[in-house]
């Protein structure tokens, strides 16, 4: 946005303008619709809050709860954040020993390929058994969220430009300079893009493996509280619950994207303005 | 071949030297040679030739970017004992510059690479990048630039450490025309101030023999030395060169050659 230079109103200006309005707009319409058919299909069938709430029933369960929901909620999100870290640093330094090691890579790669394909929600009960309760549920959340981060970083280390590397050997740069000046800043993008879709799947890991533990009878994440919830026939809670989730998932990708944008706006393409 | 009567090739005046290299690739191409070249200290000669006959080759394997299969490369090392003083700077087709650093960081980069202190390297950036004419743009990152400035922030990288050689892969080839004749005045004039050895990579004829001392044409692949031509040029060149009977004239002399070299017919 550049404020006091409006002096061309060129008709792509105002055109760019309509757009981001629409993308603000259109969506939140959306939601005022599926609020609306929801309330409706609620009040016109007179269903029972156990059968199906309404939306008001579910927005007073999230006020009247909101002291257990938002315990429930820091203990997953302190999880999903644990798991999360553990994905970028894992996911990075792994990257890293791949490319600084073929062999390493040819042992490794495939049983990351194997941790990614196999199930989550088959893993975390064999997980719960075998590690304390905390370790495990942020176990499972590195499992789901670390793969992207290693594939991608591995893509971006290999991804420098042929001529770059030849300068740095013209000029005899050591292996360390080579990836500190280089192949990590060329790597940037890939990895931050690694890191958008890590976010959104620890906490699909957290949740997973809360739902797990809950089943052993144990746990204080939101999803427990689901499961819980779900036991009691307390339906408006797990609404509120689910609600409390997506809002948390969103929260997580818009500060990622924010955070990749901030770190890219000099210079990558995808971070710069469309025209 | 011409014989070059003019200037005696002691080894003491000899910037570079080649002697009957080769380089065949792993899938079995020939690319080049054998092949032979010497040049002087402070002469500006241009390989010329074909798409494809190895030029580009053989100016990596004289940076050591690329081994040669056979053969023998030498290249006079500075005697100078200051380790950020490197003997030989590189201008690629591409710009070839780092998206993530501004205009100062891409030109010093050989000197960080070096370990060259902030100060000390802050001085010899600013230096260069007056001498390309981009002193108000060292904060300015990549993307912001023209083809032609991006252009001129590679030479400036290749001049910040003051190398004895200049190597240039096709610098202008990817500019428009206007762009081009400037940088080629441009960096004429450079070479005219700072006495640099330079061999220019090109596949155009009135480029080589605007800018060089000296043409080598090359065969088409596996690239050998065709026909070298001296060029008959004062030494302070300018558009009015570009225009003149001498130029045309020696513009067609190598363009016949070019073509004799590229297999095709001549006289035509």
């Amino acid at each position: 946005m550049s404020g006091g230079h409006d002096t061309k109103p060129n008709g792509a200006s105002a055109r760019g303008r309509l757009e981001r309005r629409l993308q603000l707009v259109l969506p939140v319409a959306v939601l005022v619709a599926g609020i609306a058919i929801w309330y409706l299909i609620v009040r016109t069938n007179e269903l029972p809050p156990y059968i199906l709430p309404g939306p008001g029933a579910v927005f007073a369960t999230l006020i009247e709860d909101w002291p257990i929901l938002w315990q429930s909620l820091a203990v997953t999100l302190t999880t999903t954040l644990q798991g999360f870290l553990a994905a970028a640093i894992g996911g990075v330094a792994l990257a890293l020993l791949f490319s600084r090691s073929r062999w390493l890579e040819y042992s490794l790669f495939p049983y990351a390929v194997v941790l990614q394909v196999t199930p989550v929600i088959a893993i975390a009960p064999l997980l719960l058994i075998y590690l304390p309760q905390q370790l495990a549920v942020v176990a499972c959340a590195w499992i789901v969220a670390f793969f992207p981060v290693l594939s991608n970083t591995m893509l971006g280390l290999n991804s420098v430009d042929r001529n770059l590397a030849g300068l740095f050997k013209l000029y005899r740069a050591s292996g360390f300079q080579t990836l500190r000046y280089l192949r990590l800043p060329a790597a940037l993008p890939y990895i931050l893009g690694g890191l958008r879709i890590a976010g959104g799947l620890s906490l699909i890991g957290a949740v997973v493996a809360e739902i797990a533990a809950g089943a052993a009878g144990a746990g204080s994440g939101l999803a427990y509280r689901i499961a819980e919830s779900g036991y009691r026939l307390n339906i408006p809670r797990m609404f509120a619950a689910l609600l409390l989730l997506s809002i948390a998932g969103i929260v997580i990708y818009a500060l990622l994207a924010l955070a990749s944008h901030l770190m890219l706006r000099r210079w990558h393409e995808s971070a710069l303005g469309k025209d | 071949m011409e014989t070059d009567t003019h200037h005696s090739k002691a080894d003491a005046d000899a910037a570079v030297s080649l002697r009957g290299i080769t380089k065949i690739y792993e899938s079995g191409v020939a690319a080049l040679g054998p092949f032979d070249l010497d040049v002087r200290r402070g002469e500006f000669v241009s390989l010329l030739g074909p798409s494809g006959c190895g030029k580009s080759t053989a100016l990596r394997i004289i940076a050591g970017l690329m081994a040669q299969t056979s053969g023998e490369v030498c290249v006079v090392a500075q005697a100078s004992v200051n380790p950020v003083r490197q003997s030989i700077g590189f201008v690629f087709q591409e710009p070839t510059l780092m998206p993530w650093a501004s205009v100062r960081d891409n030109v010093g980069l050989p000197l960080q690479l070096a370990r060259m202190s902030r100060d000390e390297a802050n001085a010899k950036i600013n230096q260069v990048l007056s001498q390309v004419d981009l002193s108000e743009f060292a904060e300015v990152y990549p993307r912001e630039l023209s083809g032609g400035m991006k252009m001129r922030v590679s030479l400036a990288r290749a001049l910040v450490t003051d190398p004895e050689i200049l190597l240039m892969d096709e610098p202008f080839a990817a500019l428009d025309e206007i762009t081009r004749f400037r940088l080629n005045n441009d960096l004429l004039d450079l070479w005219r101030k700072l006495r640099k050895t330079v061999i220019f990579v090109t596949h155009s004829v009135f480029e080589s023999v605007y800018l060089s001392e000296r043409v080598v044409v090359m065969t088409q692949r596996p690239g050998r030395i065709g026909e070298e031509f001296q060029i008959n040029a004062p030494l302070t060149r300018s558009e009015d060169f570009r225009t003149s009977a001498e130029y045309a004239a020696q513009c067609r002399n190598v363009s016949v050659a070019l073509a004799r070299a590229s297999g095709e017919r001549p006289g035509r």
